[in-house]
């Protein structure tokens, strides 16, 4: 089963603390939303809250359009999966699965190969009558969601599971997850520092940050349009140069910055439409600068001349520090493609498209 | 050769500290077997004689039945009571937790004698008439704050998220007690039962000042010494040793064997 979410004005504090402020959040039926932000942005507090473990000081969760701000969660048709897995350990796995149905008085048998059916969806079913201690952290991590997914929720919460995961093992966990999720149709809302877990994974992403949604949208479009700069430095490398508004043209804009003039179009300003005057930054990904030499691209402009401090390469690319020469003490951090030879000392044209910057207010949106 | 003088002391006060604590012990089992009227050296030989007059006289053995059907039962109230403040405690925020956990503890300091004469009073005051079901109760009330303590302490966080994730599952407060909460927490609960059967079926004073008619085996063996000493105290003393020990071995082999095993 499915359903859609609605949170409408959710706010949570603890004592003094603002956890949440004032979270609005649609989500549609079938979608996989991963809630992305830093320890302490209120992330896992909102988690609890759609899954009914705390209620919202005020506002109200929407369950596929029923009001479910009161409802317990062993009546909510959600389950959580959580980081710590809270397996049953005195339980073998299929009775771990099956427990949420014995709540729900179906009978011993019909449960039993019930539980069997969704511990072989996550390639467990020859070990139905071992106990968690016997598994490795990926195995206890899939008996986690056969259980969670064995009563067959509408929404399927994560609480950073896959934290305790290594890398590879992870990486083959968030693929798992997301073609189950894709098979079964569930909702699921999976919560994560980890930006590129989140872009791996999502349909959509949300941003959070101090209690409030920085951005909300695709993972292509929260990395390359990001709407705040919080929202832009989280999801990745990015250079921030603060400028001015000057002038206004015909959907475009000319904003000063240390560079000189760069002329932007409107798309370019992804928290809305400027005025003439204000202060903005704007922000540039490391892969967008090229070097003069392998300009074949006549949309890229000349930003700066600039001299190379230092490189390395990465394999994928050429990381490397540029000194702009008319502002020496913004350095700016480049991903040049494999092929250019730099050395530090050397002085390059940097080039970079404008279509490619954006620019956004320049402290954090607060609402 | 300093070496082997410090082997010398360790062994002699290895031999010393243990001869102290099981000699006399030692001593009532092999005189138990006396073949003779008075367990007293020298030992004259050995004999199962003391025993079979041991289990011939009905007072003793009922004494012995008694006695395990109170530490049975009486422990066993002490658990499930020790378990349900213990749970209480830990997973809800009540007004004054931490006094109330001086109070439920509070029993383990006051001296066994002055246990005995409170319920003594009240026993008398409310009307109820001394039996096996009033030294029970005594021994609930020494054994409870053992078995509160010994519960709680075992009640971590870690177990919070296994009962949330039960509760989510559709789990009701009752069923997450027992269905999750005790079988997680059995090593301790079985570790507070044994050790609340051992104090309980030898303690003494409660026992003696709490009975009238049907009394427990360390009673039955009180009027049995008033008598004189004779071989079969021995062997009834020894008897009692011997399931106390057994005891031991239960607790040693089903909690600290199962608690290694769970940790690994």
């Amino acid at each position: 089963m499915t359903a859609n979410l609605e949170l409408q004005n959710i706010t949570r504090t603890f004592d003094d603390f603002t956890a949440i402020d004032n979270i609005s959040l649609k989500i549609d039926a079938g979608e996989f939303i991963v809630l992305l932000g830093p320890s302490g942005c209120g992330k896992s507090t909102l988690l609890s809250i759609i899954g009914g473990f705390l209620t919202p000081t005020s506002g109200r969760v929407l369950i596929d359009g029923k009001d479910m701000t009161a409802v317990p969660p062993s009546i909510r048709p959600t389950t959580t999966m959580f980081q710590d897995y809270a397996l049953f350990p005195h339980m073998t796995l299929r009775d771990n699965v099956a427990f949420g149905l014995r709540m729900r008085n179906v009978g011993r048998s019909e449960r039993a190969a019930k539980a069997e059916g969704f511990l072989d969806m996550v390639g467990l079913k020859a070990s139905a009558g071992r106990k968690p201690h016997e598994l490795s952290g990926g195995q206890r991590q899939r008996v986690a969601l056969a259980r969670a997914l064995a009563v067959d929720p509408d929404l399927l919460l994560l609480d950073e599971p896959l934290g305790a995961l290594d890398m590879n093992l992870r990486r083959q966990m968030q693929d798992e997850l997301k073609a189950i999720q894709k098979d079964i149709g569930t909702t699921f809302v999976h919560v994560t520092h980890d930006q590129e877990e989140a872009m791996a994974i999502a349909d959509r992403i949300v941003v959070m940050n101090s209690g409030i949604i920085e951005d909300y949208g695709k993972p292509t479009d929260i990395y390359m349009y990001p709407r705040s700069i919080f929202a832009a430095g989280f999801m990745g490398e990015v250079n921030f140069v603060p400028g001015r508004v000057t002038a206004e043209h015909d959907n475009e804009y000319d904003v000063e910055t240390v560079f000189g003039t760069t002329r932007l179009s409107t798309d370019s300003f992804t928290a809305g439409t400027p005025n003439v005057g204000d202060e903005t930054t704007i922000c540039i990904r490391p892969e967008q600068f090229r070097p003069a030499s392998a300009s074949d691209d006549a949309n890229r402009t000349t930003l700066c001349q600039a001299e190379v401090v230092d490189g390395a390469f990465f394999g994928t690319h050429f990381r490397c520090h540029l000194k702009p020469e008319n502002a020496p003490d913004l350095i700016l951090v480049a991903h040049m493609p494999q092929s250019t030879q730099l050395k530090a000392g050397d002085r390059i044209d940097v080039l970079v498209n404008p279509s490619d910057i954006i620019a956004v207010p320049p402290v954090a949106l607060a609402s | 050769m300093r070496r082997q003088l410090s082997a010398v002391i360790s062994w002699s006060y290895f031999v010393a500290i243990y001869g102290f604590i099981f000699l006399p012990v030692g001593v009532l089992v092999l005189f138990s077997f006396q073949d003779g009227n008075l367990p007293i050296p020298p030992f004259n030989g050995a004999t199962w004689k003391w025993y079979a007059e041991v289990f011939a006289d009905d007072k003793l053995t009922s004494a012995l039945g008694n006695s395990l059907m109170v530490a049975f039962l009486s422990s066993l109230l002490a658990c499930v009571l020790g378990f349900c403040a213990a749970y209480g405690l830990a997973r809800y925020r009540l007004p004054g937790t931490a006094f109330q956990r001086v109070l439920l503890t509070a029993p383990m300091t006051v001296s066994y004698l002055i246990i005995a004469l409170g319920l003594l009073v009240v026993f008398n005051w409310v009307g109820i008439r001394l039996s096996l079901w009033t030294v029970g109760i005594g021994h609930v009330v020494i054994n409870l704050p053992l078995c509160f303590a010994i519960i709680y302490a075992s009640m971590g966080d870690h177990q919070k998220n296994i009962e949330r994730a039960a509760r989510d599952l559709g789990a009701s407060n009752l069923q997450i007690m027992i269905l999750i909460t005790a079988p997680i927490l059995m090593p301790s609960i079985l570790a507070a039962f044994f050790l609340s059967i051992t104090f309980s079926w030898d303690e003494f004073i409660i026992a003696f000042l709490l009975s009238r008619f049907e009394v427990t085996l360390p009673v039955e063996i009180w009027s049995l010494l008033r008598s004189g000493l004779n071989p079969k105290t021995n062997a009834i003393g020894s008897v009692v040793f011997l399931i106390s020990a057994v005891l031991l071995v239960l607790l040693e082999i089903f909690v600290f064997q199962g608690r290694s095993k769970d940790d690994s």
